[in-house]
């Protein structure tokens, strides 16, 4: 056996139905419910996002403002719905293109070997040394920070973990002998890549897409929480904790609410990846 | 040493070198390529047109862009990456006096953490799905999953708002005695460590459980030997390299992963230097604490690689 | 006298991905009489390591030792404390078990890890446990018994490393020593010497032993009494002599008929008659690893002018030990590893090198059969879409023809029909290769590499498929390169035999040339240390044969000269190790590379074996090295 660090396990057993512990249940609802929330949040939410309508700054929690007002007296649960969209929906889409790219050029990697292997591996690599949050500043320094600038830097800063991961798991399909036996018949990369690779490695491939959402999701609402993220008028759970800070000493929902919204989302996930049975899960890193 | 060993060493330290320059290109091509003229940003719009020339002259922004590119590498390599375009002080200098505290709140930290990460990694490796691990588990696991600037929010909450233990804001102008010292400290040191043992723990414990699952653990239990002595003699040996390789990325973590931290205790590190860049667009400094991060991330990784090289008998024993 | 152990209605069960538990050993009962060597002989998946290791009470994650009574010293070991089952592991029950090279740390010395149990139970003093470990390296035939121990596992060879385990286990002269099928995953040259350092431990101490095996023929050397395992239950208990020649169970049965390949290959005759084209040539091929260099060579180079014929319809056996470069000979025919050198011919028709390269027609023409049945089909794909793939992309079937086709081949290796519908891990091992067969007859090949198709399956079910083979090759007069480590399978199928040793073809010839003298002395080696199913072969074989065959390792590339020249008894220093050895054509037909002429061979046996006869007689002793 080789003794490679990024070590994951293929089970090459078909995919039976999946039995989920209670722990992987609860993950899989709250991630269900969130992404509801993402859909028809603004369909449901009680105010205007930028309606003031509360005297109180900070209210409390009450029967017309569930989750009370914020620091200009806002409705806190209709910008937590509201924001739901950001913060799923930003985190979603760059991780999405991350994976496509990432990927893809894994795959193809792992099934070209050779020169093509050894430049992409190389490039990634050195891409992989800087800092996530350091290549965001980077970025937003240089373009300004706009909602399609935080999706495509997210997406370029996952790009190379997810390459590194899929290539990783396309490697040890690729060793095996069945695509040896499709490359003796003359089959091309494409056909490799879909037909023999693919098929063989979703459930690891699933997982590290929730590890990457994760990732993107801190990465977002961090930008957020420093300013650089998603710009006002538009606010997502990570500006929501940041304008609300002042709220912090006197314990008020409208900055523990949203905190806790990004953790049961990240939670979630994690509880759902972490629980999912042997052959589904990959070893991601950050 | 052996010739192998030596030449897989120095084969490590010049492909650090190679990266880093390759990162120095990207960080160049990421902040020059810039929509808008640097020059007229920095004199404003009612400069005229002969000082923003003079202006692009002095910045160089008149030659080729790979001109600029030698020019930008050799003034870091010298040691002297320009002068600031918001207040003009030298660059050097200003990263001079924040680097001390970020390295103080780095090393403080990381003397805390490593020991403690290492220890419950082993732990719940060797008592795996046992209660404790699962526990241990679950905790890290929320932890890491949850951004740090609610970690330390919810710190704030507890020990300086409720408790009134501790300062928010860690960092008063002026001189602190060393009891304020410390209580200035703790909070920012307190939130790092809580981040850094959960993920340093996670990953111990994913190596050490790997090492506990070869055949030769198996037979030093059919040996009769004791669990502390299958972990000490027989699995912790074999991670040495793993092992090396956590710490590395964990410590280059704190001084890059800071920046939440350094943010919300107003601590005056290098890392908020970096922000406060990013937010005035000053270029040379983002460049250059940009290049100190990657740098000394590669140098750690590098040393990560190099002891996993030296602790590995295949090489060390020809 | 009192049993040393004795186990009642052991049973074990374990749990599977599902959750569900299963019994993987069933009500098994026996004893082992002081100074004797039970086996415990059954096919993979049988439980007999499942059994050795619950003897020390040790149960592997995810199964449970579920009940019975382990009597051992007067008390049962399936109730003691942890503590007290390890102060017996190592002190009173030493375990030897299958993989040498991934059983010692690699990062501790070796002499440390031999002596490790003394030093936890306190046996002995230190010193005394490192003269007793070295006295042990002595006896087992270890080269440099002072020194080996200060080495590293990595830096010995398995043989070496196999006869260390045994020394840690017997370092603390332990009552009962349990043997895991020890020599499995050695080569036969190297194995023969094991089994003897083994045998002779064992007999001179009086060692109460289990040894683990599948294999029959080496435990009817090493064992009293056979104990006969089927899917985790016992079938048969004897005395080996009787269960080698009367067994009652049937099960034990086919496995003593399985043990003895017949011949099924076409006859030496229609060889001959086959004066046709060859289907196959392959001409002074090197082939390797690694970048090239400046001179085209490879940085590993595996294979050394290699060249071979294989004549339509017959079958060219490949044989050589782990690493010899038998896969890499097949990758470099298929085009997934471009030669270095040489050129491969098919009908005549050179062929690129690389299988990118070649036309759609001439990949159809090979095909290729791999070792692992598990690992090459696609296990996300129906056996109906694996076995259609060829036929849609080389003859442009489609729809019901496609489907037809399908089931025909199916027919063709004995499977119904429906299993067009299942999965690949619904099969059995010995199901599984008959659908790579299918697959590659999909195609309509003229030629199909069978690369160790049989090394991976029960001996019965390894039989079966052997039959296969021979039955298509009779029906559709299709060629086969067969690979293997195994003498006896090819024996049984192949009409003519190359001997790979360390990349270079070392003998090449019919397979009734193989038992005629002389043989190239590797040939002569490999021959003489096939165990036979019989006892006391293993005792009739001399020493210099052991002498020799530990000397070392194969070593590839060592320029042009013979790769066997440092376990060759018979070699000349000075010549041997620096020309290049000349191509030498034998009376009896085939082909040798051997620095010897045929008189010399024919006078100085490479390998001298007492065969009965000559025993009687009082000749064919141990001959002296000659130079
Ligand atoms: N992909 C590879 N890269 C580098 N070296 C390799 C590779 N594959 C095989 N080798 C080396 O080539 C040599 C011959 O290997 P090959 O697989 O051809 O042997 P083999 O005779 O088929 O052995 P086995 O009986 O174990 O299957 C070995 O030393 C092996 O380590
Ligand atoms: S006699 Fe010489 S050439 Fe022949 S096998 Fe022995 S060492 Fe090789
Ligand atoms: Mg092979």
């Amino acid at each position: 056996m080789k003794n490679d660090q990024t070590i994951t396990v293929i089970d090459t057993s078909p995919p039976r139905r999946l039995r989920l512990p209670v722990a992987g249940m609860v993950g899989a609802g709250i991630i269900g419910f969130w992404i509801l929330i993402a859909i028809i949040g603004p369909y449901i939410a009680p105010h205007e996002v930028g309606a003031l309508v509360d005297d109180d700054l900070f209210g409390h929690m009450r029967w017309s403002l569930p989750l009370g007002s914020d620091y200009l007296g806002r409705d806190v649960l209709s910008r937590i719905l509201v924001g739901a969209r950001y913060s799923i929906g930003a985190a979603g889409a760059a991780t999405f293109l991350a994976i496509l790219m990432g990927g893809t050029l894994g795959m193809l990697a792992a099934v070209s070997r050779g020169a093509i292997d050894m430049a992409l591996s190389r490039f990634f690599d050195a891409l992989i040394s800087i800092p996530s949050k350091m290549s965001a500043l980077v970025v937003i320094a240089a373009l300004g920070s706009s909602i399609p600038v935080l999706i495509s830097t997210a997406a370029v800063i996952y790009t190379p973990g997810a390459f590194r991961i899929w290539r990783a798991l396309a490697v040890n399909v690729n060793e095996l002998d069945f695509v040896e036996v499709a490359r003796a018949r003359g089959e091309g990369t494409h056909y490799l890549i879909r037909e023999e690779i693919l098929p063989n490695i979703a459930g690891p491939v699933l997982t590290d897409f929730g590890l990457r959402f994760v990732f993107a999701v801190l990465l977002l609402s961090s930008l957020s929480f420093l300013g650089l993220g998603v710009q006002p008028p538009n606010a997502d759970w990570g500006s929501l904790v940041r304008e609300n800070i002042d709220g912090l000493a006197g314990g008020a929902p409208a900055v523990v609410m949203p905190a806790a919204a990004i953790a049961t989302l990240t939670i979630g996930v994690s509880l759902l990846i972490d629980n999912l049975p042997g052959r589904w899960s990959s070893t991601g890193e950050h | 040493m052996n010739t192998a060993v030596v030449r897989l060493i120095a084969g490590r330290i010049v492909i650090a070198i190679l990266t880093l320059l390759f990162v120095s290109l990207a960080v160049f091509v990421g902040t020059e390529i810039l929509p808008g003229d640097v020059a007229q940003a920095v004199l404003g719009q009612n400069a005229t047109p002969e000082a923003v020339a003079g202006l692009r002259h002095a910045l160089h922004l008149d030659q080729p862009a790979y001109i600029r590119y030698f020019l930008w590498l050799g003034s870091l390599l010298s040691g002297d990456p320009g002068r600031s375009l918001v207040n003009g002080l030298p660059v050097a200098t200003l990263i001079a006096s924040r680097l001390p505290n970020s390295l103080m709140l780095a090393f403080v930290t990381a003397v805390i953490c490593v020991p403690i990460a290492l220890m419950l990694g082993i732990l719940s490796a060797v008592w795996r799905g046992s209660r404790f691990d699962r526990a241990v588990s679950f905790v890290t696991m929320s932890i890491i999953s949850v951004p740090e600037f609610m970690i330390a929010t919810l710190l704030v909450i507890v020990f300086a708002v409720n408790l009134r233990w501790f300062p928010a804001l860690s960092y008063a102008a002026g001189k602190v005695s060393l009891d304020q010292f410390f209580r200035l400290f703790a909070l920012p040191v307190l939130t790092l460590t809580c981040v850094m043992i959960a993920q340093m723990m996670r990953m111990t414990r994913a190596a050490v459980i790997d090492t506990l699952r070869s055949s030769y653990v198996e037979m030093a239990v059919l040996k009769g030997a004791s669990p502390i002595r299958v972990v000490l003699t027989h699995a912790l040996p074999n991670a040495i390299g793993p092992i090396a390789n956590i710490v590395a990325l964990n410590l280059s973590f704190l001084l890059g992963g800071a920046i939440i931290v350094e943010v919300i205790f107003n601590y005056p590190g290098l890392a908020r230097l970096l922000v406060d860049a990013v937010s005035t667009r000053d270029m040379p400094l983002v460049q250059a604490c940009v290049m100190i991060f990657c740098a000394t991330y590669l140098f750690l990784v590098m040393l990560a690689d190099i002891s996993g090289i030296l602790s590995n008998p295949r090489l060390r024993h020809r | 006298m009192a049993p040393v152990i004795k186990v009642e209605n052991l049973r074990v069960t374990a749990q599977d991905e599902c959750g569900r538990t299963n019994i993987i050993v069933k009500d098994v009962n026996f004893e082992v009489q002081p100074g004797e060597v039970v086996a415990l002989i059954g096919e993979s998946g049988s439980g007999k390591t499942t059994i050795a290791l619950s003897l020390m009470g040790y149960a592997r994650s995810g199964a449970k030792i579920a009940g019975g009574r382990i009597a051992f010293g007067g008390r049962d070991l399936l109730e003691m404390s942890s503590r007290e089952l390890a102060s017996l592991r190592g002190r009173d029950v030493a375990y030897v078990p299958q993989s040498a090279a991934a059983s010692f740390n690699p990062a501790r010395a070796l002499l440390k890890q031999v002596i490790e149990s003394s030093e936890i139970h306190r046996v002995m003093p230190l010193a005394d446990a490192e003269a007793r470990a070295i006295s042990l390296f002595r006896e087992l035939v270890l080269p440099n018994p002072e020194h080996i121990g200060d080495r590293y596992p990595h830096q010995l060879s398995g043989g070496q490393l196999q006869r260390l385990l045994a020394a840690m286990a017997l370092v603390t002269n332990p009552k009962l020593v349990i043997f895991d099928e020890p020599t499995t995953a050695l080569d036969v040259t190297t194995q023969i010497e094991v089994l003897r350092v083994f045998k002779k431990a064992i007999k001179e101490r009086g060692t109460t032993a289990i040894y683990v095996s599948h294999d029959l023929a080496v435990v009817a050397q090493m064992a009293d009494r056979i104990i006969v395992l089927r899917d985790g239950a016992i079938r048969e208990v004897d005395e080996t002599g009787r269960i080698l020649k009367e067994p009652k169970n049937d099960y034990t049965k086919s496995l003593l008929a399985a043990a003895e390949p017949r011949v099924r290959a076409a006859t030496d005759e229609a060889l001959r008659e086959t004066s046709a084209q060859p289907v196959l040539e392959v001409r002074s091929v090197d082939a390797g690893y690694g970048a090239l260099d400046g001179e085209g060579s490879p940085a590993l180079t595996v294979l050394r002018d290699v060249s071979l014929t294989i004549k339509p319809g017959t079958t060219l056996g490949v044989i050589g030990e782990s690493g010899s470069g038998k896969s890499t000979l097949a990758r470099v025919i298929a085009g997934l590893l471009p030669a270095a050198r040489g050129e491969v011919l098919l009908n005549g028709e050179r062929l690129p090198r690389s299988a990118a390269q070649r036309t759609r027609d001439q990949l159809r023409r090979i095909q290729i059969v791999f070792q692992m049945a598990d690992t090459a089909l696609n296990p996300a794909r129906s056996i109906g879409r694996i076995l259609g793939r060829p036929l849609e992309f080389y003859h442009g079937l489609g729809g019901d023809k496609r489907r037809r086709r399908v089931a025909e081949l199916l027919d063709m290796v004995r499977l119904p029909a429906t299993m067009a519908e299942r999965y690949p891990s619904e099969l059995s091992g010995g199901q599984k290769q008959r659908v790579n067969l299918a697959r590659a007859l999909a195609a309509d090949p003229s030629l199909i590499l069978c690369d160790e198709v049989t090394s991976a399956l029960d001996t019965v079910v390894g039989a079966a498929i052997l039959d296969l083979l021979a039955e298509l090759q009779r029906e559709i007069g299709v060629a086969y390169l067969f690979i293997s480590h195994d003498l006896s399978t090819v024996k049984a199928v192949c009409d003519e035999v190359m001997i790979l040793y360390a990349g270079q073809m070392v003998e090449h010839g019919s397979r009734s040339a193989l038992h005629q003298r002389p043989l190239h002395p590797y040939s002569e080696l490999l021959i003489a240390s096939v165990p036979e199913l019989r006892e006391g072969w293993l005792d009739g074989i001399s020493e210099s044969v052991l002498k020799e065959a530990s000397a070392g390792v194969a070593l590839p590339s060592r320029g042009e000269a013979c790769s066997f020249f440092n376990r060759c008894s018979v070699r000349i220093p000075g010549r041997c190790d620096v020309e290049p050895p000349p191509l030498r054509r034998l009376t009896k037909g085939a082909h040798i590379r051997c620095q010897r002429t045929e008189q010399e061979l024919v006078q100085l046996p490479a390998v001298a074996i007492q065969k009965d006869e000559e025993r009687r007689v009082g000749t064919g002793t141990a001959k002296t090295v000659a130079g």
